[in-house]
């Protein structure tokens, strides 16, 4: 069967691909258009290591069918940053050296990043629950918390 | 493998029912895409029914609320009305996967995922909810506790599907609420869920009362007699006593990983209770 022509916005560009019916979002993203930033961990939706904001809803990528998002914006790890300015948040993952092998960090900065333009001043806990569905092997969690934290100040003195 | 996106009901129901080998309805894909990668289910036709307005909608229907079955999670939580009126099924909603699943996810594949531990059923059962169908004979209501006949199995027709959720006018002085347990604080699938409904007089007296139990059989449970248990009572603790009993007999469990028979019994009652107190205090002031 002919493969899906499909037409969608990826990080503000208009962006055309083909893919299979079973073809997730997050094989489209690292194999037709080698947007490579968004991992695949589990590939079930537990790990959150290929968070991806859809229409501006925080979503796994890999539960997201490439044909699905026809017509539809999807913003990736790779369109946070501006040019070569770090956003905030990435800014104060390095500062707080909140990744260690760094797989989960992209997941994490969409997530958080998510959560920051929804709540500007979370609590710790409320960090924490935002981010139930990212897992991190490395870390332990506290110092990705005290980065969102971090980066949450920042954004507010603006 | 097919995918379509239609965007009527009868397109969807053409789709479905003349599909030759297996045909999977795609509302959030948060089960559906997992087990598509297990190799548990591949089916030959996928039907989106995300374009199809009537699954995506929120409104207020003779007094009640009608739910699309393809709202997700996410925008249930934000909706500013439904919280207030129906916090039970909100909350059991919200329970469902992360922030990331909350925002694909939905209460009609909750459902028709067809799994006794679903967290939205017990609420949606003890809320009196009414499931509409669409299907190749037009449409039809159904009860919630109607809909699942055990695990994986549903009273669906081929080409049916769901559309949408009824939730019933809601009396003063009503409320519900959801609880379940799990062995830590988020991301895991219940052990055991209980949903409470129920409308007190302006006395305090419970004068209807609806309660459900998941995971402690093998399909969602509406368990009348705890119902019957506290209609009538103020919810003191002879009547808590009595609920607890009359949860923990409705229940027929497995033993398996995540729980013992022993256990989930004992937990049912205790859920029942906690979550007939939390319906109780958000009543009095609804």
């Amino acid at each position: 069967m002919a493969k899906h022509h499909i037409e969608a916005t990826v990080n503000g560009d208009a962006t055309e691909f083909l893919c299979e019916t079973e073809d997730t979002l997050l094989d489209v993203l690292r194999d037709t258009l080698q947007l490579t930033g968004s991992k695949e961990g589990c590939s079930s939706g537990d790990c959150g290591a290929c968070s991806v904001m859809l229409d501006g809803r925080l979503v796994c990528s890999c539960l997201v069918l490439g044909c699905e998002v026809a017509g539809h914006r999807v913003d990736t790890i790779e369109g946070v940053a501006k040019g070569q300015a770090l956003h905030p948040l990435q800014q104060k993952f390095l500062e707080h050296a909140a990744l260690q092998c760094g797989i989960c960090t992209p997941g994490f900065i969409v997530a958080g990043k998510a959560l920051l333009e929804k709540n500007p001043n979370p609590t710790d806990t409320e960090i924490r629950y935002w981010l139930a569905g990212n897992l991190c092997r490395c870390t332990g969690y506290d110092k990705i918390v005290t980065a969102v934290k971090d980066a949450a100040v920042a954004l507010r003195k603006g | 493998m097919r995918y379509e996106a239609p965007d009527t009901l009868e397109g969807a129901v053409a789709l479905l029912s003349g599909a030759p080998g297996e045909a999977r309805v795609l509302a959030g894909g948060t089960d559906l895409l997992v087990q598509m990668r297990a190799d548990v289910v591949d089916p030959a036709l996928i039907v989106d029914i995300k374009k199809i307005k009537e699954t995506r909608a929120v409104t207020e229907e003779k007094g009640g609320w009608r739910i699309g079955a393809a709202v997700t999670g996410a925008e249930l939580k934000e909706h500013p009305r439904l919280k207030q009126v129906w916090p039970g099924v909100i909350e059991a909603a919200n329970l469902i996967g992360s922030t990331q699943v909350q925002g694909r996810a939905t209460m009609g594949g909750n459902l028709c995922n067809g799994s006794p531990a679903a967290d939205s059923v017990p609420a949606l059962i003890a809320a009196g909810a009414v499931a509409t169908l669409a299907g190749p004979e037009g449409r039809r209501d159904l009860p919630v506790e109607d809909v699942m006949l055990g695990p994986r199995k549903l009273a669906l027709k081929k080409g049916e599907f769901v559309v949408s959720f009824l939730l019933p006018p809601r009396p003063p002085r009503s409320s519900d609420a959801y609880l379940r347990f799990i062995p830590r604080t988020e991301m895991d699938i219940a052990v055991v869920g209980a949903g409470v409904s129920l409308t007190v007089d302006a006395g305090g007296t419970i004068t209807a009362a609806r309660v459900s139990l998941g995971a402690v059989a093998a399909r969602v449970l509406l368990v009348p007699a705890a119902a019957q248990a506290i209609i009538g009572s103020r919810l003191d603790r002879p009547a808590q006593d009595q609920l607890e009993a009359a949860a923990r007999a409705a229940c027929a469990p497995i033993d398996d990983k995540r729980g013992t028979i022993e256990f989930r019994v004992q937990v049912a009652g205790v859920l029942t209770r906690r979550a007939a107190l939390i319906a109780l205090d958000r009543a009095r002031t609804a």
